[in-house]
């Protein structure tokens, strides 16, 4: 079971399997801040508008710290599968955000 | 000297009013190309369907699925940020944030489908849209104000 990669879904189950048992919430977060060089790059982005690319991808590797801080909680739980998964970003502070992700771990077959 | 500072004088005047200029002009530049490009993507997206409904359709013949996902981070321009806080004290809609938020979300959107296309997913349910404020710009027009839109969903592969 283990090395399994852990299966994904932010929908009651997993489509096309059945659920076997329930191990409860799993979550995962990661507090970030911005990045100095990063920041100067978005300060002049403001300016005229647009995507600001390197927060873009700085909140998207938070994210995927918190996914796999999420799925390592799941397989100690003996799960192979996070379902129902949801996402929260908060402002902590002025220049700080926290990425939550959280769901179901279960037993699917 | 009186030249100088008269110079100087001019500069503190006209340099606030040159990045408002700027904002307004490369910012609506930016804003149209957006549109333009999203318009395009979405017409070549419509055949991997997103849906915001829980249940795969054909559940038996659903192969494999998994979590997807698309985010962008997006700013307004200067001339925005200062008609939406004129707009803000007379109350009224503020169209220079509709159309922020509606180009986020189209990006999210087609980013997550672009990303359940090349993991191999032909249809996404359970569809979701986050949105976050990042920060404020402070008054002196320093600082990042930008939103970030995360969509989400469940990629599934059926069978053919």
């Amino acid at each position: 079971m283990r090395g399994e990669p852990i299966l994904l879904s932010n929908t009651e189950e997993i489509p096309g399997r059945s659920i076997r048992s329930f191990h409860g919430v799993v979550s995962g977060s990661t507090v970030r801040a911005k990045h100095i060089g990063r920041d100067i790059m978005a300060g002049l982005k403001n300016l005229v508008g647009g995507e600001l690319v390197g927060y873009t991808e700085l909140l998207q590797e938070a994210r995927q710290e918190a996914l796999q801080r999420m799925i390592q909680e799941a397989q100690g739980a003996g799960a192979n599968a996070v379902v129902n998964v949801r996402f929260q970003t908060s402002s902590v502070a002025q220049g700080a955000a926290e990425l939550f992700a959280y769901g179901t771990a279960v037993t699917v077959d | 000297m009186e030249g100088v500072e008269a110079a100087a004088q001019a500069l503190r005047v006209l340099l606030p009013v040159g990045l408002l200029l700027v904002g307004w002009g490369v910012g609506r530049a930016i804003e149209r190309a957006h549109f333009r490009r999203l318009r395009l993507r979405e017409i070549r997206w419509r055949r991997l369907p997103a849906v915001t409904i829980t249940g795969a359709p054909d559940a038996a013949r659903v192969e494999r699925a998994g979590l997807v996902t698309g985010s962008v981070v997006i700013s307004i321009d200067h001339w925005k940020r200062l008609v939406a806080w004129l707009r803000s004290l007379f109350g009224g809609r503020i169209r220079a944030y509709e159309s922020l938020l509606e180009r986020a979300r189209r990006e999210a959107l087609l980013r997550m489908k672009e990303s359940a296309a090349a993991a191999g997913y032909d249809c996404i349910v359970g569809v979701r849209l986050e949105t976050a404020r990042l920060a404020n710009a402070r008054s002196n027009g320093e600082g990042t104000a930008g939103v970030e839109v995360l969509a989400f969903g469940t990629g599934i592969c059926r069978r053919a």
